[in-house]
């Protein structure tokens, strides 16, 4: 007895019942992770490689090293949450009476909530967050974001969050409340275990890395513009991060809030969003909608910013309409705030609400159709090259329309009574995610991926992921317009009619086209990699860019620019070639940078051990971590070893280094 | 070149701060009404010279809306100049959003509250 009691003390509930040994699938999927992990972790001893990542790449501040570190953590996270989706489609093509299928309910719910948390908020936000990141003060001409700390912080806390996601996988369970765990059911009464608990330490530990860095990235935006850049001859995405993480900041407070009300509800018995004494569910509801739909802007508005970029490099003209750009950005931000009480139509709001957030919804579309228009003006009678960025921009104009028409129809109150919770609404918000964000990544990793690295992407295998995801999307998710308009709702294990398999067949054969597409994106970097020296870009500058980062080398020095550079124009480095620029060879000076620190990945490792403890009761462990985090916290602070100066001869010598290359193409 | 020189380079520095900065006057504006808009709705209440509550409860709300802007205005410096305006402009988009939030969220829960919540005799077995 005492021995037990014992156990509680120190390990809470976990026990080792807790692990799923009983469950196959979890097994296998345990044994390869660990299998691959320990192969990983081998090499990474055996080439000696731990003080190099812990030095280079751990530690840095460096705004481009940071960006790449999301990226890989949202590429990571995505093949996890697309596995989840593979799994749901074989589970709905198969599971029709009397087929039970292959999951049980169990383990069906967890996955669909996982796999719902996992896109949003490991993958969507780092690779956007990422992709921000890197492009950002390249194109406004900065060296580093305002606060390079903050910077690596912000991303290990992401980090840990996912980590902890990853966690429920193989120590207890995930949460199978859908993935914005809705109450009352969230609630300790009907859900227990462990899942909930993971889902809220997870998403708080990462939200507050996702603030941190929505702060950092507007302060950087606003006060590290290179001298001349106005705010009107700043670059579209730069425009659009700006709304972007303004946005951010605004909401993640609000869903910090509720996520902190619903585990006061879940650990010392308050009743905020019970349906008893007094509490109200529905109030969850509203704050996290609240956060909800502008987090859909924050997600889309910084890809628009991309298909920007990219259209107007790719058909060597000037953006169509560069101010109504501007204007529709922020048009679109201010009323992103006004339309959260779509996402509950049905839940009992009079008639003046409804049509009230109904309009405000519907007027949303005009901004983002002009935007539509801007870009087809821009190709129009432009010299458009086809090459992939281009491609997938293309593909987003015809796939995204639709989605966004959807939601318009989804807009009118009535007709959400009927579409409400059907698979309709899922497929629309597949059509505006994948077909607006997913696509946006895409190119812009194809993009901008010389920049990073100095080599294209293979374009074979490129060609292959942009078909396999283009048709792959239209065979999974356009068909399934059709039951959801005849009624079947989402979330569902196991239909009663066969005459809804069809449907879910032709489902499961568009998401393996999407695997062939996702297996082809991974393939076009590693033979990238294998003919680096065939696609190498020596130039800096390959597909003829007009903004700030192609005027650096491929990929760029630490610093970015020896120079800061002087902006007269939108379009600054289409400007400077036009009057002829040439790269100073002399007079480089000593450049100030921020200095690598570690206690970024210190205090998130701290974080993560707290969630942990937390999820588990381990009530010793979480105290003695969230000491620890206070007193890494404080002592940072006494840190003032913060930054150093790269000698001029060293910037020299690294920018003689580009230049018999220039001459040689000159 | 020493680092003190590095250090005063406008060209390495070019962060263009300007600080809003309070002067003496304006303090003394901003403690006179300050206390003033405190000490009116103490009055307004203690006193009750005014007989209708509704009108004291929204004199009341409408001093302490008063209140913010002197805080905001005469301690916290925010005026169109400072950092080249962008103070005032996040807080006219902190104050819209924080009127659409809340102001939202009471007018749906108002309506939620009245259609939906369980009335007093719903578990009651039917008769």
């Amino acid at each position: 007895m005492t021995e037990h009691s014992l156990a509680k003390t120190i390990f809470g509930r976990l026990t080792w019942e807790s692990f799923p040994v009983h469950e196959p699938i979890l097994l296998t999927t345990f044994v390869v992770v660990l299998l691959l992990g320990l192969g990983i972790i081998g090499a990474v001893t055996r080439y000696r490689l731990w003080g190099y990542l812990w030095k280079e790449w751990f530690t840095t501040v460096d705004h481009k090293k940071i960006g790449i570190m999301y990226m890989i953590l949202g590429i990571i996270m995505l093949l996890r949450g697309f596995a989840d989706a593979l799994m749901m489609r074989l589970q709905q093509a198969i599971a029709f009476a009397p087929n039970e299928g292959y999951l049980p309910a169990h383990h069906y719910d967890q996955i669909f909530t996982a796999h719902g948390t996992i896109m949003i908020f490991f993958v969507a936000i780092p690779l956007i967050v990422g992709i921000v990141n890197f492009v950002m003060p390249l194109q406004i001409g900065a060296r580093d974001v305002a606060f390079p700390f903050l910077n690596s912080l912000s991303f290990w806390l992401t980090a840990a969050g996912a980590i902890l996601v990853m966690t429920s996988l193989f120590v207890g369970e995930f949460a199978r409340t859908g993935w914005l765990s809705y109450a009352p059911l969230a609630e300790l009464d009907y859900s227990p275990d462990t899942g909930v608990d993971y889902y809220l330490w997870a998403l708080q530990i990462a939200g507050v890395g996702t603030t941190l860095s929505a702060i950092n990235m507007v302060a950087t935006i606003i006060k590290m513009r290179a001298p001349g850049m106005t705010m009107m001859k700043m670059p579209v995405f730069c425009w659009t991060a700006l709304c972007s993480n303004v946005l951010a900041i605004a909401i993640f407070p609000a869903l910090t809030a509720a996520f902190f009300l619903l585990m006061l509800d879940r650990y010392v018995g308050t009743n905020f969003f019970t349906n008893d004494l007094g509490g109200a569910p529905m109030m969850y509801w509203n704050m996290v909608w609240i956060w909800g739909h502008p987090e859909v802007y924050v997600l889309v508005l910084p890809a628009f910013g991309i298909y920007s970029e990219i259209v107007s490099t790719f058909t060597g003209k000037r953006l169509f309409g560069y101010s109504s750009m501007v204007y529709a950005t922020v048009v679109i931000t201010i009323l992103s705030y006004l339309v959260w009480l779509h996402h509950f139509f049905t839940m009992g709001a009079g008639p003046s609400v409804n049509s009230f957030f109904g309009i405000a919804t519907m007027v949303i579309s005009i901004p983002t159709g002009a935007k539509i228009f801007n870009w087809l003006f821009t190709m129009y009678r432009g010299d458009i090259r086809f090459e992939l960025p281009m491609m997938w921009v293309v593909a987003f104009m015809i796939t995204f329309v639709i989605g966004g028409m959807t939601g318009v129809l989804l807009a009118i109150p009535p007709a959400d009574f009927v579409l409400h919770n059907s698979l309709f609404l899922v497929t629309h918000f597949h059509n505006v995610i994948i077909g607006g964000v997913v696509f946006g990544l895409f190119a812009a990793m194809v993009y901008w991926f010389p920049k990073a690295f100095g080599f294209k992407l293979d374009p074979f295998w490129g060609k292959v992921a942009f078909w396999g995801w283009v048709i792959g999307y239209w065979v999974a998710w356009m068909p399934l317009y059709f039951p959801g308009l005849m009624g079947v709702t989402r979330r569902v294990r196991y239909f009663h009619d066969p005459a809804l398999q069809p449907w879910f067949v032709v489902a499961f054969i568009g998401a393996l086209i999407i695997l062939v597409g996702i297996l082809g994106f991974v393939m076009s970097i590693v033979m990238g990699f294998v003919k680096r020296r065939q696609l190498a870009d020596t130039t800096g500058d390959p597909w003829d860019g007009r903004t700030l980062e192609w005027s650096t080398s491929s990929p760029p020095p630490p610093y970015n620019f020896a120079f800061t550079p002087m902006v007269h124009d939108l379009d600054a480095w289409y400007d400077m070639k036009v009057r002829g620029y040439e790269r100073p060879a002399q007079g480089f000076r000593p450049i100030h940078m921020p200095r690598n620190t570690g206690a970024g990945v210190i205090l998130s490792g701290l974080a993560l051990v707290l969630g942990f403890a937390m999820v588990w009761y381990m009530w010793w462990l979480a105290a003695l971590s969230f000491v620890g985090l206070l007193a890494v916290a404080i002592g940072h602070t006494f840190n003032m070893k913060r930054d150093y100066y790269i000698p001029a001869e060293e910037v020299a010598r690294t920018e003689s280094k580009r230049l018999p290359l220039a001459a040689a193409e000159a | 070149m020493s680092s003190t020189d590095t250090h005063m380079d406008p060209a390495l520095h070019s962060h263009g701060d300007t600080h809003g900065h309070g002067s003496r006057r304006g303090y003394r504006i901003g403690t006179v009404l300050a206390i003033l808009l405190t000490f009116l709705p103490f009055w307004l209440v203690m006193s009750g010279v005014l007989q209708d509550r509704q009108t004291t409860a929204i004199l009341i709300f409408a001093m302490a809306l008063i209140q913010i802007v002197v805080h905001v205005v005469c301690f916290l410096h925010l005026d169109t100049r400072s950092e080249g305006g962008w103070t005032l402009l996040a807080f006219l988009f902190t104050a819209v959003i924080v009127v659409l939030t809340i102001g939202g969220s009471i007018w749906i829960m108002y309506h939620l509250n009245t259609n939906m919540m369980p009335m007093p005799d719903m578990g009651a077995p039917p008769q």
